[in-house]
C-alpha cells in the first residue's frame, strides 16, 4: 500500500513537472516548474491517507489546469521573452520562449 | 507558413484592414486541414505580433505595482463563464442566471470575504479599486454633509483619492492633506490632532505603490472619535496578512490587477456594524445593495475571487520569496554602487515595491537605458509626466534625487536570473551614466554640489 501511494505520488508529480517544462510562457514556466517541485517537497512526508488522497486529487487537477492553460496560451503567442535563452535550459523538449 | 510582408495583424481580428480578402484562403486552408493543429495555433498566434516586434525580444516585466500578469489559475476559473455559462446573475428566472449568480456569490463570499475577514454581505463589486475609492470618499462625505463636512487624507495617497477629494474641495468641503514623515510614515499624534467634530472620514492608503511604505493600521483613534476610517488597500490585499476588524476598518478598496486577477474589477468593503451608509455614484437598477447598480460582470468576479483565493494559500510562499528576491537586488545594486538611496521606510515595507534613488543620474535616461528591462520611475497614473513622483516631493526627498529614482517591482512569477539581470544591467548602466554626468565629475572632486549657486545664462 505504501510503496503504491509512493508510486503514484511520483508518477503525478513526473507528470507535473513534464508538463509545466512545455509552457510556452517563461514567466509561467518557471514559477510552475519551481511550485510544483516545492509543494510535492513541502508535502513529502504527509502520511494520512485521506490527506495524501486530497493532495494526489490537488495535484492531478493541477496537471489538467496546466495543460489547458498551455492550449490557451498558444492562442495568443507573443514574440520571445529577452530571457527566453537561459530559461531554456529547463525544458529539454521546449524550443521557443 | 507566411501570408506576405503586407499582412500585419491576425486576419482575425474584426479590424484589422486591407486582410478581408484573405479570410476565405486561410480559412480554407483550416479547413482542409493542410496545417497541422499545433501549426494553425502558432499560425494564428503568430501574426497577433506586429511585423516589426518579430524579432524584437520582450522586456523583462519588474513593474509588479503597475500591473500583474494574470495567474493561469485565474484564467482557468473565468474560461468557462466568459464562453459558456454567460447568463446573467442579477436574471432570477433561469437557470442560466442562477448558475451566474451562484459564481459570483461563491466569489464574494467563500474568497473576497474570507481573504480580508469580511462578511459577504460587506463586498461590493465595482470596476476597480479607483472606483471603489470614489465611492467610499466621494459616498461617505456626501452622505454625512449636513452635519460633517471635513476629510482627513494624506498627501501620499494615489492620484484618485487625491482628485476625490480636490472634487469634494469644489462641493465646498474642508480636506486636511497630512503631511507624511521622511521614511514615508504618517505621524499618529498628527492624524489625532487633525480630527475634528465635523470630520467624517479618514483615508490612507495601507502600502504606498511607489515607495511600498506600510502605514501603522492597529489604531483605534478613528473608531475612538466616531470617523469613518478609509484604506486603499489595492498594494496590500493578497500580499500582507489583512483583518479589517484588528485594524478597525470601515471601508477598503480592492483591485483585481494588482493580485494577478484581470483588469476591470475590484471590490470595496463596506462595513455593516457598525453600519457605514454612502450615497452612490452609479445609480440604476439597484445591484450591490444599491450601493453600485449595474451588471456584475460574472467572469471578471469569478477571476477576482480565484485570485484572492490563491493569494490567501500562497500568501507566505510568495512573501518569503519576494523578500529573498528583493534582498538579493538591493544587496547587489547597493554594494557595487555608491550614492544610493531607498526611498521608504526600510523595516515597515513591502519587500516587493523597491524605490532607490540613483545620484548624478537622470531616472528617465536610466530607465531608457534599461530598455530590456520594463521598470518604472513612480506610479504609472503619472508615468506621461517628466515631473518627478509627488510621493518623493511629499517624503522630502530632494529635487535631482526625486528625479534619479527608479520603482522596481517584484512579484510571484519574477525569477532569480531576472533579479540578477537587472541588477547587473542597473550597475554598468549607472556606472555608464555617471562617467557622463559633469555633477558627478564634480562630486568626485569634492566639491559640494549644494553649496554652489547655480545662474541661468
Amino acid at each position: 500500500m505504501a510503496a503504491n501511494s509512493r508510486t503514484r505520488r511520483w508518477s503525478s508529480e513526473a507528470h507535473a513537472m513534464n508538463e509545466t517544462k512545455l509552457c510556452v510562457c517563461v514567466c509561467y514556466r518557471n514559477y510552475a516548474l519551481r511550485r510544483v517541485r516545492d509543494a510535492f517537497k513541502a508535502n513529502r512526508n504527509v502520511e494520512d491517507p485521506k490527506a495524501v488522497e486530497r493532495l494526489m486529487e490537488e495535484g492531478w487537477q493541477t496537471l489538467a489546469l496546466i495543460q489547458r492553460q498551455q492550449t490557451v496560451t498558444k492562442l495568443s503567442e507573443t514574440q520571445r521573452k529577452f530571457f527566453s535563452c537561459l530559461s531554456a535550459s529547463f525544458s529539454g523538449r521546449f524550443q521557443r520562449a | 507558413m507566411e501570408f506576405g510582408s503586407g499582412f500585419k495583424y491576425c486576419i482575425i481580428h474584426p479590424f484589422s484592414s486591407g486582410s478581408l480578402e484573405s479570410i476565405p484562403a486561410v480559412l480554407g486552408q483550416f479547413w482542409n486541414r493542410q496545417l497541422t493543429r499545433p501549426q494553425r495555433f502558432r499560425t494564428v498566434g503568430r501574426k497577433l505580433i506586429k511585423k516589426h516586434e518579430q524579432d524584437e525580444p520582450r522586456p523583462l516585466y519588474m513593474d509588479f505595482q503597475a500591473t500583474t500578469p494574470m495567474d493561469p489559475r485565474v484564467l482557468d476559473a473565468m474560461l468557462p463563464y466568459q464562453v459558456n455559462y454567460y447568463g446573467n446573475p442579477h436574471s432570477r428566472t433561469h437557470a442560466y442566471g442562477w448558475e451566474s449568480e451562484s459564481a459570483m456569490e461563491t466569489a464574494r463570499k467563500q474568497q473576497v470575504a474570507d481573504l480580508i475577514g469580511a462578511d459577504p454581505r460587506e463586498i461590493v463589486f465595482t470596476s476597480g479599486a479607483t472606483e471603489s475609492n470614489n465611492m467610499a470618499i466621494k459616498g461617505v462625505a456626501r452622505f454625512y454633509k449636513a452635519k460633517k463636512r471635513h476629510v482627513i487624507t494624506t498627501q501620499t495617497e494615489h492620484k484618485c483619492v487625491l482628485d476625490s477629494c480636490r472634487i469634494l474641495e469644489s462641493e465646498g468641503f474642508d480636506v486636511t492633506y497630512l503631511p507624511v514623515q521622511n521614511n514615508g510614515l504618517l505621524d499618529l499624534e498628527l492624524l489625532e490632532a487633525s480630527i475634528r467634530t465635523d470630520t467624517s472620514l479618514v483615508s490612507v492608503m495601507t502600502v504606498n505603490n511607489e515607495i511600498g511604505t506600510i502605514r501603522f493600521m492597529r489604531s483605534q483613534i478613528c473608531r475612538s472619535k466616531g470617523v469613518f476610517f478609509h484604506t486603499d488597500a489595492a498594494q496590500a490585499v493578497g500580499k500582507i496578512p489583512i483583518s479589517i476588524s484588528d485594524w478597525k476598518i470601515d471601508l477598503m478598496s480592492i483591485s483585481g490587477h494588482k493580485i494577478y486577477g484581470p483588469k476591470g474589477v475590484g471590490a470595496l468593503y463596506v462595513r455593516r456594524r457598525p453600519r457605514v451608509r454612502l450615497e452612490p455614484i452609479q445609480n440604476g437598477g439597484g445591484q450591490e445593495r444599491g450601493l453600485r447598480s449595474g451588471t456584475v460582470p460574472t467572469p471578471l468576479a469569478v477571476g477576482l475571487g480565484a485570485a484572492c483565493s490563491i493569494a490567501q494559500e500562497e500568501m507566505e510562499y510568495d512573501h518569503q520569496r519576494v523578500s529573498m528576491l528583493a534582498n538579493r537586488l538591493v544587496q547587489k545594486v547597493m554594494s557595487e554602487i555608491p550614492d544610493v538611496i531607498m526611498n521608504g521606510d526600510p523595516e515597515q515595507r513591502y519587500p516587493g515595491c523597491i524605490n532607490l534613488s540613483f545620484a548624478y543620474v537622470e531616472g528617465e535616461s536610466l530607465l531608457m537605458a534599461l530598455k530590456d528591462v520594463a521598470l518604472s520611475s513612480g506610479s504609472a497614473c503619472t508615468s506621461a509626466s517628466l515631473e518627478p513622483s509627488y510621493v518623493l516631493r511629499a517624503i522630502g526627498a530632494d529635487e535631482d534625487l526625486a528625479h534619479s529614482s527608479i520603482r522596481f517591482g517584484i512579484g510571484r512569477f519574477t525569477t532569480e536570473e531576472e533579479i540578477d539581470y537587472t541588477a547587473e544591467k542597473c550597475i554598468e548602466q549607472v556606472h555608464r551614466l555617471r562617467e557622463m554626468s559633469p555633477l558627478w565629475e564634480m562630486s568626485q572632486e569634492g566639491i559640494d554640489l549644494k553649496s554652489i549657486n547655480w545662474t541661468q545664462h
